[in-house]
């Protein structure tokens, strides 16, 4: 019987000829991933069931990133924690503050994750790399603990949906419109328990980081992995970054989808996810058409949009422009690499010169928890991936995804708006 | 094995965010975790659940988050079995990793009300509703899975297969 991208890596991780969904199995893992809040999890698990050495040091990534720099007490002690972890075992690819990015942001520009790997994190947007055309997932923190040690995860092999991408985007439209466009016509739980997979003519117009973007939020359908055909933009961007052997899979001709959809990038509008969920979406000429929706605050960065072409868009919009009074701009480069280029191109001067603060790596106000929490009643236009009720602070204040694009044009006008009103 | 308790009922899309809000994933304490959970939906959780209780909720229970904190923080309050029409996917491996029972039934997410009394036996999949004299039938675990509960979670499986 003829397999799907995913169902290819997974057998042949797992040592079989061919796997069916379905099927329960047990496959190797090329890196295991975890994070300053799920990695002491793991590490107790790892140390009280009487684990005394990880499986290859070269494949346990630990990257302080959620509640960093150390927040309060307690998050200090949780690094501390996976500091000393790491020098114990020796673990290579251990990031603190100065090295460190936002994993998802980080692993990729590291060349950590290949085409054809498999990777599992405690971090569920850890299917990220899906854009490298590698199969990873997250997990949680005893799945982990379980990985360290053994170097193996138990999976249900998924069935798939095929996403056959034709034509191309249009201006100020990247690929968090396409993500948000996709989570709004399938549903938050529209992909359960299986593979996105993205093919077709049109991903050779989907830059990696749009592809990045897009792989990130098949969490936010409810996917196990997104998962992107490797092409030539895929070999140019790993090609300074690995040197090791990498496969690329292909989806068999016939190989079985539950469902297919073709997406012509060129219908795609800026989209905007409402409160309380991702799939709550509306395109711009639906918002134009609603009364204003004023904001206190935007967030451009996150392991969504926090890379290199994002702070390009953004800088382009903030251009010699003053943020409206009554917002409060944050801007977060998602590595210290990304952040860095920032400066040499002189978007930090234009972020810093419109009114924005520009902060170091971390996920920070993304998840609510420092660097730009959010009070009751208050509403932000945010670059990252999820609205629930009290994502981002207070259980009364309002998240609305979109495009560093969107984003930057809210920010001057204090509503949300499309770019293309203000750049003109 | 079997659980008995009072349901406690909620509607789709459950997150990981409100069942323990990320503002408190600064520790791992299970009491603490605990003493927060369901916080952002229903504030008064903490103070009527008891021993045993059971949460009743509809589609993609648990989505959002991989944190283990969330199926930590339902086990220690207390609440012996999540029962859902569906489960996201990370949730679901994490409760089955950490051993917290969760069965996927739709007639029973339907049909059962916030305040019933129902009896769960795990072995045969059988939700009996005390309250309203009535059963509904959900899928038994898988065999591989029910060997990693049975062993006591995922890394007592591993453990007990190395010795
Ligand atoms: S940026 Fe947000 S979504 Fe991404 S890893 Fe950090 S907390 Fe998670």
């Amino acid at each position: 019987m003829s397999m799907t991208m995913t169902q290819k890596i997974l057998a042949d991780h797992a040592g079989l000829d061919k796997v069916v969904a379905g099927q329960l199995i047990n496959a190797n893992l090329d890196m295991v991933l975890a994070n300053d809040i799920t990695g002491p999890v793991s590490i107790n698990e790892f140390a009280s069931n009487g684990f005394d050495k990880v499986f290859d040091k070269e494949k346990v990534s630990l990257v302080m990133d959620h509640f960093t720099p150390n927040k309060d007490i307690k998050s200090a002690e949780q690094c501390k924690q996976c500091r000393t972890f790491a020098r114990k075992f020796d673990i290579t690819n251990f990031y603190d503050v100065g090295n460190m990015g936002i994993e998802h942001a980080l692993l990729p520009e590291l060349g950590l994750v290949a085409p054809g790997e498999l990777i599992i994190g405690a971090d569920s947007h850890t299917c990220t790399y899906g854009a490298l055309g590698a199969f990873s997932t997250g997990v949680g923190s005893t799945d982990v603990a379980a990985g360290m040690a053994t170097g193996m995860a138990w999976f249900k092999v998924p069935s798939a949906i095929k996403f056959n991408i034709i034509g191309k985007l249009n201006k100020y439209i990247s690929g968090k419109d396409v993500i948000l466009h996709i989570i709004g016509m399938i549903g938050v739980d529209g992909a359960l328990y299986k593979s996105m997979e993205f093919m077709g003519d049109g991903i050779e117009n989907l830059t990696i980081d749009d592809r990045l973007c897009i792989s990130n939020m098949a969490i936010e359908a409810g996917a196990k992995n997104g998962i992107f055909v490797v092409d030539d933009i895929t070999k140019e961007y790993i090609k300074d970054k690995i040197c090791r052997q990498v496969k690329a899979y292909f989806p068999d001709e016939d190989a079985e989808y539950d469902k297919t959809y073709d997406i012509d990038l060129s219908t795609i509008k800026s989209t905007v996810a409402f409160p309380h969920l991702p799939e709550n979406t509306h395109d711009i000429d639906e918002i134009k058409a609603m009364e204003d929706i004023n904001i206190d605050q935007v967030v451009i960065g996150s392991c969504t949009n926090g890379r290199l072409s994002d702070m390009k868009e953004a800088a382009e919009i903030l251009k010699g422009k003053k943020l409206h009074r009554d917002v409060r701009g944050i801007i977060i480069p998602a590595t210290q690499k990304i952040y860095k280029q920032c400066m040499h191109l002189g978007y930090t001067d234009i972020f810093i010169d419109a009114g924005c603060v520009v902060s170091t790596p971390t996920c920070g106000p993304c998840l609510g928890g420092h660097m730009g929490v959010l009070a009751g009643g208050e509403s932000c236009v945010s670059t990252t991936n999820r609205n629930f009720v009290g994502r981002m602070g207070h259980v009364d204040s309002k998240v609305y995804l979109a495009s560093p694009a969107i984003a930057a044009a809210s920010a001057i006008t204090g509503k949300i708006s499309s770019p293309n009103q203000e750049v003109k | 094995m079997k659980a008995k308790g009072i349901v406690h009922k909620y509607g789709n899309n459950v997150d990981t965010d409100v069942i323990i809000p990320a503002r408190y994933l600064n520790t791992q304490s299970h009491e603490e975790l605990a003493s927060h959970c369901m916080e952002d939906l229903d504030k008064d959780f903490v103070n009527k659940v008891s021993k045993g209780d059971v949460i009743v909720a509809g589609d993609n229970f648990g989505c959002g988050s991989s944190r283990e904190h969330a199926p930590i923080a339902i086990k220690a309050s207390g609440i012996s079995c999540v029962i859902a029409t569906t489960f996201a996917r990370i949730f679901y491996r994490n409760s089955i990793n950490i051993g917290l029972p969760i069965l996927e039934c739709k007639d029973a997410s339907d049909a059962i009300d916030a305040g019933d009394t129902v009896e769960i036996d795990f072995d045969s999949g059988l939700i009996t509703n005390i309250t309203k004299n009535e059963s509904y039938q959900a899928l038994p675990f898988p065999e591989f899975i029910k060997e990693i509960i049975d062993k006591g979670g995922l890394l007592k499986s591993i453990t007990g297969e190395s010795k």
